[in-house]
């Protein structure tokens, strides 16, 4: 098992690249699906509140 | 085409795909990090660190592909004005900039054991990083310009110049003498990779591409309520 963790003498550049991976696109990705949950929460407490009679277009 | 062209039945499309989008990404990572760390062999040249190609690639792979993507998006926005280009563009753009950035950290890591050095000026890297400064400009040409209209043409214009990078990038390694080796996946003749490092690289750039999926129909969903809170917050105080 510490050989898959030594990588052969390359754990040193191996390791930190998957983590650099990981670490950034769940990032993003975290980032991303938390923006748009705040913002459709956001959009559907404002069309309840201010329902425009004209406003029947964007309604669901 | 015209189809998407509706805000709002696009919203409903990725909400029908996203969670599929978003489990095939799950599977996909968990299946090519297996091939990619445990069932594939060390290279007989490069020992254990060409396991950091199977993340390397597909990040510079992407890089490229959003990019692409931004210079499609800035073309349908320029010529048709359709709207959902715009923001399709504005939405893929961060995560072009993640890639390359990705793709010049790992290849960095990479390089260090390989050649000796984390960066060479050369010219497979150089055009990489003007990839990833021309990824920044597009985004700060988009925060830069109040009025939407103008920021989206303005930052279409970009991506369709910067769009000559593309090609530089793709055959630089054949162009100039450079320490990066060319390609032995995208080339005439078919990959020259051994099957048993093709299989992890081709899952990890199916697992990029659905998880760009994913991402990308969740910013652009963002996107286009963050268009509609905007018109609504106008009208709101207009009224």
């Amino acid at each position: 098992m510490s050989g898959f963790f030594d990588m052969g003498g390359y754990g040193l550049f191996v390791w930190p690249a998957y983590g650099l991976v990981f670490v950034t696109l769940f990032g993003v990705a975290l980032a991303s699906w938390r923006r748009e949950r705040q913002k459709a929460r956001l959009l559907r407490r404002l069309e309840r509140d201010a329902r425009a009679p004209d406003d029947g277009r964007t309604g669901r | 085409m015209q189809w998407f062209a509706n805000p709002a039945r696009f919203v409903r499309l990725a909400d029908r795909v996203l969670p599929y989008a978003l489990g095939a990404t799950v599977a996909l990572f968990a299946l090519g990090l297996y091939f990619a760390l445990v069932a594939s062999p060390p290279d007989y040249q490069q020992g254990e660190s060409v396991r950091i190609m199977y993340v390397h690639v597909p990040s510079a792979y992407m890089a490229s592909a959003t990019y692409m993507l931004l210079a499609a998006a800035g073309f349908v926005t320029l010529v048709w004005r359709h709207p959902l280009a715009a923001v399709a563009g504005r939405a893929a753009a961060p995560l072009g900039l993640a890639f390359t950035g990705l793709a010049l950290a790992t290849g960095s890591l990479w390089g260090k054991p390989m050649w000796g050095a984390w960066w060479v000026w050369d010219a497979r890297l150089t055009s990489v990083l003007v990839l990833f400064f021309l990824f920044l400009g597009y985004m700060a040409l988009w925060g830069a310009l109040e009025d939407r209209d103008k920021a989206a043409r303005a930052a279409s214009i970009l991506a369709l110049v910067g769009v000559v990078n593309i090609p530089i990038i793709k055959f630089s390694v054949d162009w100039w003498n450079t320490l990066h080796q060319p390609a032995s996946l995208l080339r005439a003749g078919g990959p020259t990779l051994d099957p048993a490092m093709l299989r992890p690289l081709l899952v990890m750039i199916a697992a990029y591409t659905v998880y760009f999926l994913t991402v990308l129909l969740w910013r652009m969903k963002a996107e286009l309520a963050e268009i509609k809170l905007v018109n609504l917050s106008r009208r709101g105080r207009a009224g």
